[in-house]
């Protein structure tokens, strides 16, 4: 095997029998084409330039900006998310961990069955496809534009559900509570329910 | 009196307070040049440069030099220690030696004394220059060899060769501002200057200096020693902390340093720009610095200009152009203005010295044209098929022909 680990020499490559045509090289540009070049960083140094100020200055994303998750409410405040796991099923990166949980009279956070009682993301896998948003079958996953999600342990780049969920707008209530009054689930989704009820506040 | 008898005058304590101005004036022009270079060339990429540091950035130099002088210093253990200490110290004495001689005000009264903003005033100062020049050379061939590493290596020897190259280049064309001004001295040349600037008078030697100085200090175009893409960064690549910071400081002080000689020798020096010459008197005189730093100013953004729009030269282009296009045209033009010199210094008729000059133009015409000639019927020949005097390439075959005429051959009859 020696003879093989040997150097090819210039005739077995056969460098002297290879075709080789030429090829038109560019004609010289002249001085003042060279000067044009010149001319091109003098007249930039009077534009406006394009950098963003960052910390100072946030520019905004556009519409659509895969950013930051967030796990929505119905308008009177019970959650979306049913606990389903379709999105943690659809993430390619398995960034998404859900636990579901039955809902009971005393203790409901969803209309319907059941909810998502442990809801994590973690940011250090999510490649913000987006394809859990398009799992989601009652759009409690959705996305927000925010970006700035840079931490300094891994712990803290693991969003728990009190991270992702929503805040509380007007008339809505922070569940647990009843489902509104002569309501079913298919009336949420609907979106018949416009706002809470006062006989779902429990704390009164 | 002349700025030497003005000079010598001087007590020694103002030598003193003159050589202290020189040193803080360097070290102030190197921070706000490296802050100017970094904002000029931001904005030529229409981005806005160091703006974070002080107003405007204004203290961003100041800032990253705190930073290395605190950084770890290390010692690479198959450097020459000696020499690798030595090395930076050499650069950086050597470019603040050579502003000693440039005159930077005209007459001036400082605590009292009638004297001139110029450390000292010797009958050679510019040649001192060239000397200081070629031993701050020294520094980083030193740097380079004593780093005991490859590529640092490469960079001082690719450095020195360039700055040794330029150096002649530099000197030729500083000869014929010697012809004219009948001086060496610094003062006398910018005294010459009064009238006409040389860089309109003797604009081809001005044309090579403003090239050979650009060489010189290793700027861009000509930064081969210090590329960054091949070399990583040339001589000074083993370098940290302080070391690195007096290469740095040695660097911007050298670009000052060329241009104030540039402007000393080309631009009029301290003198006022044509017609505005009643305000050389302004401020008892000292207006004449302001002037003096504008023009080197100017030189410096042609520096910042350059390296903002041209891209780096390959070695034996850069080489090429030294020996074959600069020190050829600088040895001619000597001659010419020597023989014009000796005809006008011996009262020769008018008539000879115009006869004289359109001979030399006429020479230069045909030159040019017979090249143009040359090249069009080259390139004549090629179009029509005459490939003899083109130059053929043979291309090596492509690795694939190669592994097959291996394997059937050799290896794929063994493996059957």
């Amino acid at each position: 095997m020696a003879e093989n680990l040997e150097p090819l020499k210039p005739k077995d490559l056969g460098i002297n029998d290879v075709e080789f045509y030429e090829v038109e090289q560019t004609p010289s540009v002249g001085f003042m084409g060279h000067m044009k070049g010149f001319w091109v960083t003098f007249r930039t140094m009077f534009k406006k330039p394009l950098t963003v100020e960052y910390p100072e200055v946030k520019a905004p994303t556009e519409e659509r900006f895969h950013g930051r998750h967030q796990l929505n409410r119905h308008p009177d405040g019970l959650e979306k998310c049913i606990g389903c796991e379709l999105c943690a099923w659809a993430c390619p990166a398995d960034a998404i961990y859900v636990e579901g949980e039955t809902n009971t009279e005393e203790n409901r956070m969803s209309p319907g069955e059941r909810y998502g009682k442990v809801y994590q993301i973690n940011y250090l896998r999510c490649v913000f496809c987006g394809l859990c948003i398009e799992a989601c079958p009652t759009r409690a996953l959705t996305m927000t534009n925010e970006y700035e999600l840079a931490d300094d342990t891994r712990a803290k780049l693991i969003f728990e559900k009190q991270d992702l969920l929503a805040p509380l707008r007007q008339g809505m209530l922070m569940p647990p509570h009843p489902m509104y009054p002569d309501m079913n689930d298919t009336n949420y989704y609907n979106g018949d329910v416009k706002e809470a009820h006062p006989s779902q506040d429990v704390t009164k | 009196m002349t700025t030497a008898q003005l000079i010598g005058a001087d007590p020694g304590w103002l030598i003193a307070v003159k050589a202290l101005i020189v040193f803080i004036l360097c070290v102030l022009l190197t921070l706000m040049s490296v802050w100017g270079e970094r904002r000029i060339v931001g904005r030529m990429q229409q981005r806005p440069g160091p703006n974070r540091v002080g107003p405007f950035g204004l203290i961003q130099a100041l800032a990253d030099g705190v930073k290395l002088a605190l950084k770890e210093d290390i010692i690479p253990t198959a450097a020459d220690k000696v020499v690798f200490v030595l090395a930076p110290i050499i650069s950086a004495t050597t470019c603040f030696m050579s502003f000693a001689v440039i005159p930077i005000t005209g007459e001036v009264t400082m605590f009292g004394h009638k004297t001139a903003m110029q450390l000292t005033d010797i009958p050679v100062g510019v040649l001192y220059i060239l000397a200081i020049a070629s031993v701050g050379v020294y520094g980083i061939v030193l740097a380079g060899w004593s780093s005991g590493s490859t590529y640092p290596l490469l960079g001082g020897l690719r450095s020195s060769a360039q700055v040794i190259s330029y150096e002649i280049a530099m000197g030729l064309s500083l000869v014929a501002v010697f012809i004219y001004a009948g001086s060496m001295s610094t003062s006398d040349i910018v005294a010459a200057q009064s009238s006409w600037w040389y860089a309109i008078v003797l604009f081809p030697s001005f044309a090579i200096y403003a090239i050979s100085m650009v060489g010189e200090t290793n700027r861009a175009p000509f930064d081969l020693a210090e590329a960054e893409g091949e070399l990583v960064g040339g001589f000074h690549t083993e370098y940290s902390s302080l070391k690195f910071a007096l290469f740095f400081l040695a660097e911007y002080v050298n670009i000052i340093a060329v241009s104030a000689l540039a402007t000393t020798l080309f631009l009029g020096g301290y003198h006022a720009l044509p017609g505005l010459g009643f305000t050389e008197a302004w401020l008892g005189g000292w207006f004449t610095a302001i002037w003096f730093f504008l023009k080197v100013l100017t030189f410096f953004f042609v520096f910042v200009w350059l390296r903002g729009t041209l891209p780096r030269l390959r070695y034996d282009q850069f080489m090429q152009f030294g020996w074959k296009v600069l020190i050829p045209v600088s040895i001619l033009w000597i001659l010419v203005v020597a023989t014009l010199r000796v005809l006008s210094l011996q009262n020769a008729p008018k008539a000879v010295v115009i006869a004289f000059a359109s001979t030399i133009v006429f020479i230069i015409m045909a030159v040019n044209v017979g090249f143009e000639n040359a090249k069009k019927k080259k390139a004549l020949a090629v179009a029509d098929g005459d490939n003899k005097t083109a130059p053929k390439f043979a291309v090596p075959s492509l690795p694939m022909e190669v592994s097959t005429i291996n394997v059937s051959q050799k290896v794929g009859g063994d493996r059957g």
